[in-house]
């Protein structure tokens, strides 16, 4: 029997080679790491069980579910106005954008036709749900790497944006503000100026921010190349939002598929090049920037007439005074609160361009009040679902930069 | 264009059947065809992502019993198709699996199969993904109560010593409806103890 010994001269270039190439095997014995599901990393409870080659990582496991409520099964036994309250609860760092959504999904299934004024309030407050969400990952991100001032800036600009929804919903955080053929009211006097404000001041936060990260050497070396996705798995995984058009696809539902009067508007799409952990983070800057175009648009030829859908009888419960002062009212207001909104029979599937990425809905009524089967489709679930396949060849600490630069919510992501 | 290319599709792909959906193309595709479908749909008929699949249950009285759907997007044509798939068997239900063409199923396909308790076949690595992996039952199947059903903990370390198990939810006679009657310590079982501030009928 002979053998031959394969030797190989092994120079130190070559060990460190080695090391950063994973398919050669493993060097020395791997330990298993466990991170969450309550960890200041993991943003939430997600948690990842991780085998660690040296500092490598060999293989990452995500496990969901610490966050599922069975919002599916709840919604098939509710009317469909009760459920708005639930999707506060899917996305809850821009809750607005989920009502607003989740009505649109209903109301396809419906024929009514929403007034203006009210298709206007929608995009404005999906806009500053954008905002508030973009305010709120950008800092956390900045902290991931090591930056903690800018979460300082963005977090100030943030409360200010609660004021305003404070002051439009009634609620800072869980705002259910959307009811199905329009809003639970009005905007307040005065608010859209106070709105205005608000957009002359972000600019310069956001200019604070930028000079405090953009170039910054050791952001840089945080988040240059690491975490990519290329154009071909962002699209195989179902990746959406500014994740995926970080990645180079130019995809906004905003634009391709408008919604809500969106293609009144004029605004730019930005695209990524490479899919890195800083494209991300560019691309989400400058959709705050952009936002607030929006945002001044529809505030500049606001519409009169209407908030909500006066002639949807058996869909819409009108404004309290009516209610008070007229027998028809009531007694449409009796029917819409004990049987739900009555929508015909049929099946829809809607998205909308969430800040977090494509939330879709799909709808199976079989007529009345509540429905037959209700799915989401959370788009942190999917953005979270490359990580598996992503995270393995990175250093340990380079997950913390490539969770913060997805942006995910598990309260979405579990339902 | 909707029309002319569902026209070209249905003549293209004979094993397709139309199915009545208002907002966008929809086809019935048999289970055997479901695969080549999903690889045709990908390279030659421009549809890049899968952006959603779940599933729907008609009930135990109904036959055929389970139904999984898929989205699929279009970039270029902007325009979304729908694929309803009825699952053969009601007892042991089974679709083949695209996580061989669309990697984004694969996550989709568990939360199905943890939910519908929908297997399917092909799949790399069919476990919950919700629910936690010894959980008996298929939360979103018809006939689960939405209360829950009384399971053991996850952790058998704690259920032995504290001997708790997961618990139905107390739903006080019906869904999402709060008692006008009754006190906190009824109505709210794990609520803290309130009961000072309970009226109390006095004994005479």
């Amino acid at each position: 029997m002979s053998s031959t010994t394969v030797t190989k001269e092994v120079s130190v270039g070559d060990v460190a080679a080695r090391g950063a190439d994973l398919s050669q095997g493993p060097d020395g014995e791997r330990m298993a790491l466990n991170v969450g599901p309550s960890h200041p990393t993991t943003h939430g409870v997600l948690r990842l069980i991780m085998e660690l080659d040296g500092d490598l990582i060999a293989k990452c496991e995500p496990v969901l579910g610490y966050l599922h409520r069975g919002d599916e099964k709840i919604a098939e036994n509710m009317t469909y106005n009760q459920f708005v309250p639930y999707t506060d609860r899917l996305d809850y760092i821009a809750p607005l954008a989920n009502n607003v959504a989740y009505v649109l999904a209903v109301e396809k299934l419906t024929d009514i036709e929403i007034p203006e004024r009210c298709q206007a309030i929608r995009v404005l407050v999906c806009e500053l749900a954008r905002i508030s969400s973009h305010l709120l990952g950008m800092g956390v991100f900045g902290m991931d790497a090591g930056a903690w001032t800018p979460f300082m800036y963005t977090f100030t600009e943030r409360e200010k944006l609660y004021t305003l929804f404070e002051e439009l919903t009634g609620a800072r955080f869980t705002t259910s503000y959307t009811r199905i053929g329009g809003v639970s009211r009005d905007v307040p006097d005065g608010w859209l100026s106070r709105v205005i404000k608000f957009c002359d001041e972000l600019p310069k936060a956001i200019d604070e921010v930028e000079k405090l990260l953009t170039r910054n050497r050791i952001f840089l070396d945080r988040t240059e190349d690491i975490g990519v996705i290329s154009k071909e798995d962002a699209l195989a995984w179902g990746i959406t939002g500014p994740n995926l058009r970080a990645s180079g696809v130019d995809l906004d539902l905003r634009k391709d598929k408008p919604y809500c009067g969106y293609e009144q508007y004029d605004f730019d799409v930005p695209i990524g090049v490479k899919g890195d952990c800083y494209d991300r983070y560019l691309v989400r800057i400058e959709e705050i920037r952009q936002s607030i175009r929006i945002v001044r648009q529809v505030i500049d030829n606001f519409p009169g007439g209407a908030w909500y859908a006066e002639d949807a009888k058996k869909i819409f419960a009108p404004p309290k005074e009516k209610i008070l002062s007229s027998m028809e009212e009531l007694i449409q207001n009796f029917m819409i609160v004990t049987e739900g909104p009555q929508v015909p029979p049929g099946e829809v599937y809607f998205e909308a361009e969430n800040p977090k990425g494509i939330l879709g809905f799909y709808v199976y009524s079989k007529g009345g009040g509540v429905p037959y089967r209700l799915k989401i489709r959370a788009p942190s679930f999917c953005n979270l679902s490359i990580l598996e396949e992503m995270a393995p060849g990175h250093m340990l600490s380079d997950i913390t930069v490539i969770l913060g630069s997805l942006d995910f919510v598990m309260g979405e992501c579990d339902r | 264009m909707d029309q002319e290319f569902a026209k070209g599709l249905l003549e293209r792909y004979a094993f397709l059947s139309s199915r009545d959906s208002a907002d966008c193309l929809s086809y019935f595709c048999p289970t055997d065809n479901l695969v080549e479908l999903a690889s045709v749909l990908r390279d030659r008929e421009g549809f890049e992502m899968l952006v959603d699949l779940t599933a729907l249950d008609w009930g135990q009285e109904n036959s055929p019993r389970f139904t999984t759907l898929y989205h699929f997007y279009s970039l270029a044509l902007k325009t979304y198709l729908r694929i309803a798939c009825d699952c053969p068997s009601n007892e042991e239900p089974e679709v083949p699996s695209l996580a061989a063409v669309y990697p984004a199923a694969d996550w989709h396909e568990r939360e199905v199969f943890d939910m519908f308790g929908i297997t399917f076949a092909g799949h790399p690595n069919l476990k919950r993904i919700l629910m936690w992996d010894e959980y008996p039952y298929h939360p979103l199947r018809k006939e689960f109560p939405l209360a829950g059903i009384e399971t053991t903990l996850p952790a058998p370390d704690v259920a032995e010593v504290t001997e708790a198990s997961v618990e139905p939810a107390p739903m006080m006679g019906g869904p999402f409806v709060s008692p006008a009657e009754g006190n906190v310590s009824e109505s709210e079982p794990r609520a803290k103890d309130e009961s000072w501030t309970e009226e109390v009928e006095k004994t005479l």
